[in-house]
């Protein structure tokens, strides 16, 4: 039973990671019409960024600061050299041009920070574990990723749906042109929200940073599940990239936690732990395939 | 103007220097594929650098005779490392090393060893090449890739645990890993956790180790994954009550300086530390910490005994390498000084070494950073299980 309650924990932190990260690409994607695959490669910055400002001052709010700050900036850049001229352009141009970036931003980290992962320690507030009742003790590191992760869902929310500037996102979707005519500047609206989505992938970046490898093409690596995520969620939605990124989260940690065991029941512990490891790779990748299914468009699409 | 007339004096001295060489005989040259892009880069740089270091202290010579390098990236890929392999081959190569992957070097060997050019492996040691299909030109310097699992069973076995966990990526080299801990430990098996190839978070295996609790935990994970599980273990409080024990490549010099102090008392196993005590370990590491300001791996260690093994064999036939029968008895009879200590080839031109048992403890008096200490031999004069199968 405790152990179930962990694994809850695990897959619900897992979950908040994942929002951050898929809350910036479905805007990016739904909302501007872009497929960004270098939507990891500010995950990436963010969390050297983060790094290297910890390891310079030693303190972790520094490093929160500095990965907003560089991966924020960065996303600027790439919108207003590269994605501004894509938007009009076939979505086969937007891959191409953020494949290439991909390449381009591991390079120029491999340049700036090394090839030797930077260490970061957790910081001493968050750093050991704290009892959650009946002996389970948790790591205060990953609740601090849930909360971040509950925050950043509850600001998304308000941001979308009760200010100016959500309604100007929401509009600018539905029909550019005409909020266009109305006087209201898009390309600035569009490059505050590419702006913004890589702020959400900095501030993913450097609170994975203690927990996880710094490392050149880290990005890359969680953007397949990120896709996953935004599109069990359905393109364009908020609301839809929390449920999706806690399904994602929960199936995954739970497949892996008890998966195995429950093949054990009918076969031997060798080939129930063969089977096991693969079904749970396939797990996430099953469960888009049958939301598909159910709801083409995902559970909770942005436009009905 | 400065620097012109001096960049052009620099021009008229080295055209000086060059030029004697010209009528000497041309240096042999040695093609080296090696990865030097991707995360996985710092792996084929320090094999790069040791090797050059070896050439270095004697002037660019190896055994005396005088060497140049060929080094080319593989990024990787075996196709890439093949394409690089058949154009050193036109040029006229006869001698290859450098290769830091099994899956590049499945693609490398075979071509060179078809063209009867000579291969010495730096790091790679697949059962492909080691068993059945062995070659008279293929030599491994460094071990057979299960060696290092063996090692670990062994390990397990004289530590006493009785009741192990392990986990390792769900992919062939992992997969092998755990056959090979299996080979030798004679306790129980609690679960064998194969875990995504991709995966980041060890958060639920971490707690599925937890409510097994193991006497100890195998893994093995390569590169980033490696340091993030490592980090996770200590983070989760298990480093405390479940030791952890891994092959030394699972976490070398640089993925130990990416985990602070999180793999204290973690074991690791392995032919060669940088704490070594013997008397050419310890110039090695010194020579090396000088030359590129950094601490060798266990990579560089390779390369640089790699680079001695040639040197002897080059000595020989006096850098001849059309005496090929010549060259290659010199390289069997293995005639060099290896700073992991004693070393010979079996049958099948790979090693029978010794293993060890490191662990890692902080230096300084337990303030400073993490080192592999030695704490004993676990395997005496060890020979892979497939130089049975070698007809050679």
């Amino acid at each position: 039973m405790l152990l179930i309650f962990e694994q809850l924990l695990n897959g619900l932190q897992y979950g908040a990671m994942l929002f951050m990260l898929a809350a910036g690409l479905t805007l990016i994607f739904g909302i501007m019409g872009v497929i960004n695959l270098m939507h990891g490669s500010f995950y990436m910055v963010g969390a050297y960024c983060g790094a290297f400002a910890i390891i310079q001052t030693g303190s972790f709010l520094a490093g929160v600061l500095c990965a907003l700050l560089g991966a924020g900036l960065y996303g600027l850049l790439v919108e207003v050299t590269i994605i501004r001229k894509l938007y009009q352009r076939d979505h086969l141009y937007q891959v191409l041009a953020t494949f290439g970036m991909i390449l381009f931003t591991n390079q120029a980290m491999t340049l700036i920070f090394g090839r030797t992962p930077p260490m970061v320690e957790i910081p001493p507030m968050l750093s050991g574990s704290v009892p959650l009742g009946g002996g389970l003790e948790y790591p205060i590191m990953r609740l601090a990723l849930i909360v971040v992760g509950a925050v950043v869902a509850v600001g998304l929310w308000y941001l979308v749906t009760r200010t100016r500037v959500g309604m100007l996102v929401r509009a600018g979707a539905d029909d550019r042109e005409m909020v266009d005519a109305l006087g209201i500047d898009i390309r600035k609206l569009y490059t505050a929200v590419f702006g913004f989505g890589a702020v959400l992938c900095g501030l993913a970046g450097v609170m994975a940073a203690p927990l996880l490898a710094v490392e050149i093409g880290m990005g890359e690596r969680i953007l397949i599940t990120t896709f996953v995520v935004i599109v069990i969620g359905g393109v364009g939605s908020v609301r839809g990239a929390l449920v999706g990124a806690l399904l994602v989260g929960m199936v995954d940690s739970m497949g892996r936690a008890f998966l195995p065991q429950l093949l054990q029941l009918v076969f031997t512990p060798t080939i129930a732990d063969a089977l096991g490891a693969g079904l749970v790779s396939a797990s996430i990748y099953v469960l888009m395939a049958i939301v598909l299914i159910v709801r083409p468009k995902g559970l909770l699409p942005a436009r009905g | 103007m400065m620097a012109k007339n001096s960049l052009f004096a620099a021009l008229a001295l080295s055209v000086l220097a060059t030029a004697p060489a010209a009528h000497a005989a041309d240096p042999v040259k040695i093609g080296f594929i090696t990865t030097l892009s991707t995360p996985a880069g710092y792996l084929g740089a320090d094999q790069r650098d040791a090797f050059l270091l070896a050439m270095g202290e004697e002037g660019g010579k190896l055994g005396g005779v005088p060497v140049e390098l060929v080094v080319e990236d593989d990024g990787l890929k075996p196709a890439s490392g093949k394409q690089a392999a058949d154009r050193m081959l036109q040029s006229g190569i006869k001698l290859f090393s450098g290769v830091v992957f099994s899956n590049v070097l499945g693609a490398v060997a075979p071509g060179v060893l078809a063209a009867d050019a000579f291969y010495v492996s730096t790091n790679a040691g697949p059962s492909t090449f080691a068993g059945k299909e062995c070659n008279k030109n293929y030599f491994v310097a460094s071990y057979q890739n299960d060696a290092f699992h063996s090692a670990g069973g062994q390990a397990a076995n004289e530590l006493g645990y009785k009741k192990v966990v392990l986990l390792a990526p769900n992919y062939q080299a992992g997969r092998d890993a755990l056959e090979g801990f299996k080979r030798t430990f004679k306790g129980t098996v609690e679960a064998e956790i194969y875990t995504k190839l991709d995966q980041n978070d060890f958060s639920v295996e971490m707690a599925r180790i937890r409510s097994m609790k193991p006497d100890a935990v195998y893994q093995f994970h390569p590169g980033g994954a490696g340091i993030t599980f490592v980090k996770q273990y200590a983070n989760a409080g298990l480093s405390k009550t479940v030791p952890l024990l891994m092959p030394g490549f699972s976490l070398d010099t640089r993925m130990i300086e990416a985990t602070g102090i999180a793999g204290d008392r973690a074991y690791l196993t392995g032919i060669w530390s940088t704490e070594t005590d013997t008397p050419a370990s310890k110039a090695f590491v010194a020579a090396f910490r000088k030359a590129y300001n950094r601490t060798p791996t266990l990579y560089a260690q390779q390369a640089y005994d790699t680079a001695k093994l040639i040197g002897s064999g080059l000595k020989a036939v006096d850098g001849d390498l059309n005496k090929a029968d010549a060259f290659r008895a010199a390289l069997k009879k293995a005639d060099f000084k290896s700073i992991r200590g004693d070393f010979k080839f079996g049958n099948n031109n790979h090693p029978i070494q010794n293993y060890y048992l490191m662990q890692l403890q902080r230096s300084e008096n337990g303030a400073g950073p993490l080192v592999p200490v030695v704490v004993r031999q676990i395997l005496k004069d060890d020979q892979d299980v497939y130089a049975k199968a070698c007809a050679l």
